[in-house]
């Protein structure tokens, strides 16, 4: 049974993903798009192939016979294309989520959402098959396909209308729910499927032919151009731009907010249950993603994730959620669709994310950190933003002194979780520079005695003299991959001794190839699939940072070799044959993979001038 | 005729009511029972731009309902008396009005409405409205009828006589 769910799914690595900044869409190598939410990523589904393949919608377009594929996103856009092969002919499959280009937007209609697949014969003629099968609502909803002639194929998706137009002859299947075609593609001939999601009443109709065209023009224009602002120029920029422009796909652009993943409940095993929801914004981890925007030129993206990070954080306070929706919101109800089979059989699927308990004190570093670097990149800081993270402060030193507002904060310090003080550390610090550079109003002398205190606790109870390690439990021998993060916020030099014998021990026990996993199995070696994927480029980081810059490049380009096709990468990786694993893509993949680009030109290229928190942090402990 | 109507009771009752049309259908909309927005539908008249559509929209949507008003008036002046169901019969002459004559000519007159026939063009990219608007789903004909019978129910309850 599993075997057979197994057999009708594609690996997950098959996918490339599209987007328009709002929501994105799977496509796989065989020009199906088996997953798309509208109108924004964590709405309920039209195609959702990719969690029942037999009920959850698809729109595919392939050749009829045997075929072969080559696939790529056309240079420096999120526009893929697909060629097919066939044996009488080959054509290119062009798939966009179109964007409309502002100052065109006063001239002419445009729809809200729009997926366009353009076909475009290159050589000999190909006969395509074009099944359309919107399964909207999580594949809840009937879908009712209305043929209005000319106007093409209407469906409802909850309040909004799907149109599909096509300039070849489109027929409703007797079913009522699926729409096809058979059609022969000529070399030089182009021909467009279009599909908007509209919820105004009256929708935007889109236009084909040479309107289309431009459409498909304007927005490979648009990502070019997004993409030109990039002023990464070290080595591995091809890579860099690609990790960049999937962050870019997955930004809410109203918002500024920047999902974990377009996907849910792909798993990180195949078969097992541990199927989460990735469609929203965890701040676990932003601060890499800042560090990431910024360090690529891409300011306006950092600056609007950082103000949408500290408006929803403000919007909760005191308490702050591990997670938030684009818009900011806290209370995300969590539901089972027990009517979907799961990507090949992995139940449950999940959708939403609820939250047990408080998040622990690491949320509030993170919050500190990027609101430092949104500061020392040009961001002001406004009154609210200053209270707010006086409000940290006050929390973590209150947390330290056993009488923190939130129970967790109390719990965790008395479990002693390494990676938690540090980012508390990591809070201090930040607070520390944001007060002695940009004004804000906190007692220096005592956050740096309290600063003091944490790094000596840390040294004195995280580390293992006899692992000659850091653990991630004061006066345990536990570790996680999380321990490779020290360096990387700051907390101690890489090329410190700690960290080296750190880093050989996480190898040792963590480590498979070139990947690493989060945790160790319970005999306390790399357990089997699912090695993390930011972890092997965390490692790269930290083992450069440690001084080993050749053994860090070599393992930054095995890394790459991970990525798919399209050059991307899943939550986690199967180390014994490179399945891509989890939700898809990962923005903190990416964004792992850019930091560590980075920190290779800054060791190869040292700054001038660095801004760097750790300066004063080092000049303190001095 | 419209020296009798009263201007300041037409004015603040035609405002009142077009609010809670306009609350009705927005309702509608957000709970899936009709895409249709007249803001949107108005102003799209007069500009492309989908969020000056709505504004623009909705002032235009709102001088409509003063306008409307002032025949409800003369009505109800006409009649020396103003009822809710007075008001609410005559709303649902309105409705009627709007789903049949208003909107079997609106895309022959919207410069942005794409013909049934022809399907849209570079220039004419909206969905026309259909038979009794039911493009813009099978219920809006109900809310439009609903939207008008408050609207004119809430002037006859409250219009008060120029005598």
């Amino acid at each position: 049974m599993a075997d057979d769910a197994a057999r009708r799914y594609r690996p997950i690595g098959d996918y490339a993903a599209i987007g328009d900044c709002r929501s994105a869409a799977l496509v796989s190598r065989d020009g199906s798009i088996d997953w798309l939410c509208w109108p924004r990523f964590d709405s309920p589904s039209v195609f959702a192939a990719l969690l029942d393949s037999e009920h959850g919608g698809y729109f595919r377009i392939h050749p009829t016979g045997a075929f072969e594929v080559e696939r790529r996103y056309c240079p420096l856009t999120c526009v893929l294309e697909t060629i097919f092969h066939a044996a009488k002919g080959s054509c290119v499959l062009r798939d966009s989520m179109t964007i409309a280009d502002p100052a065109r937007q006063w001239r002419g209609l445009a729809p809200d959402h729009e997926l366009l697949r353009e076909l475009e014969g290159l050589e000999g003629e190909v006969e395509l098959e074009i099944v359309y099968a919107p399964r909207p609502g999580y594949a809840r909803e009937r879908a009712l396909l209305e043929q209005r002639g000319a106007l093409g194929i209407w469906t409802q998706h909850g309040a909004a209308a799907l149109i599909l137009r096509g300039d070849l002859p489109l027929g409703v299947a007797r079913d009522g729910a699926t729409a096809g075609a058979f059609h022969s593609v000529r070399a030089g001939e182009c021909r467009h499927l279009a599909l908007a999601c509209d919820p105004e009443g009256p929708a935007v109709v889109p236009v084909l032919g040479e309107a289309a065209i431009q459409r498909t023009a304007q927005t490979i224009g648009w990502w070019r151009e997004w993409a030109a602002a990039c002023s990464y120029s070290g080595p591995y920029r091809d890579a860099v731009i690609r990790a960049a422009l999937t962050l870019k796909l997955l930004a809410y652009a109203p918002s500024g907010a920047i999902v974990a993943a377009p996907t849910s409940s792909l798993p990180e095993l195949p078969g097992g249950d541990a199927n989460w929801d990735y469609r929203y914004c965890w701040l676990r981890g932003s601060a890499f993603t800042v560090r990431a925007l910024y360090a690529s030129g891409f300011h306006d993206e950092a600056h609007a994730f950082v103000r949408w990070m500290l408006r929803a954080v403000q919007l909760s306070w005191p308490r702050v959620e591990a997670r938030y929706d684009v818009f900011g919101r806290g209370d995300i109800a969590e539901r089972e669709l027990a009517h979907l089979e799961g990507y090949a059989g992995s139940r449950p699927v999940r959708v939403g994310s609820s939250v047990q308990r408080q998040p622990a004190l690491d949320i509030h570093g993170e919050i500190a950190d990027v609101a430092w670097q949104f500061a020392e990149h040009g961001g002001r800081l406004d009154r609210d933003t200053l209270r707010l993270l006086k409000g940290i402060g006050d929390a973590i030193r209150a947390a330290r002194q056993g009488f923190g507002q939130v129970g967790l904060a109390s719990r965790d310090r008395a479990r002693g979780d390494t990676r938690v003080n540090v980012l508390c550390w990591v809070a201090l610090d930040r607070l520390i520079a944001l007060h002695e550079r940009h004004g804000l109003d906190i007692h220096g002398e005592v956050y740096r005695a309290e600063r003091r205190a944490l790094r000596a606790e840390i040294e004195e109870r995280g580390y293992n003299l006899q692992l000659q390690s850091y653990a991630s439990i004061y006066g345990t021998d536990e570790i996680s991959a999380d321990l490779l993060t020290l360096p990387l916020h700051g907390f101690i030099p890489g090329s410190h001794a700690r960290m080296h014998t750190t880093l050989i021990h996480l190898y040792r026990r963590l480590g498979r190839g070139v990947l690493m996993h989060d945790d160790p199995d319970e005999a306390g070696r790399a357990p089997g699939p699912g090695a993390l994927s930011i972890a092997g480029f965390w490692m790269a980081e930290a083992q450069a940072r440690a001084g080993d810059l050749p053994g860090a490049v070599e393992r930054f380009e095995r890394l790459l070799s991970y990525a798919n096709d399209a050059g991307l990468f899943a939550a986690r990786i199967d180390p014994r044959h490179g399945a891509a694993l989890g939700n898809f893509p990962l923005a903190l993949a990416h964004a792992g993979l850019i930091n560590a680009a980075v920190t290779f030109d800054q060791l190869q290229n040292p700054p001038t001038q660095a801004i760097d928190p750790r300066h004063l942090a080092e000049e303190d402990e001095r | 005729m419209t020296a009798d109507v009263n201007w300041s009771s037409a004015l603040l009752w035609g405002f009142a009511a077009t609010v809670t049309l306009t609350a009705i259908m927005t309702a509608a909309k957000e709970v899936g029972m009709s895409r249709l927005s007249l803001p949107y539908l108005l102003g799209s008249i007069v500009t492309a731009d989908r969020d000056r559509a709505q504004t623009r929209g909705l002032i235009m949507h709102f001088v409509a309902g003063w306008a409307f008003t002032l025949l409800y008036a003369a009505a109800f002046e006409s009649w020396d008396r103003a009822t809710w169901w007075l008001g609410a019969s005559i709303g649902v002459i309105h409705a009627m009005f709007v789903l049949t004559a208003a909107m079997t000519v609106l895309p022959s007159l919207h410069p942005r409405m794409a013909s049934e026939q022809r399907g849209p063009s570079p220039t004419r990219q909206l969905e026309p409205p259909g038979f009794l608007a039911l493009n813009y789903g099978p219920r809006t004909p109900y809310v439009v009828i609903a939207a008008h019978i408050a609207f004119g129910a809430i002037l006859g309850a409250f219009y008060q006589l120029a005598g």
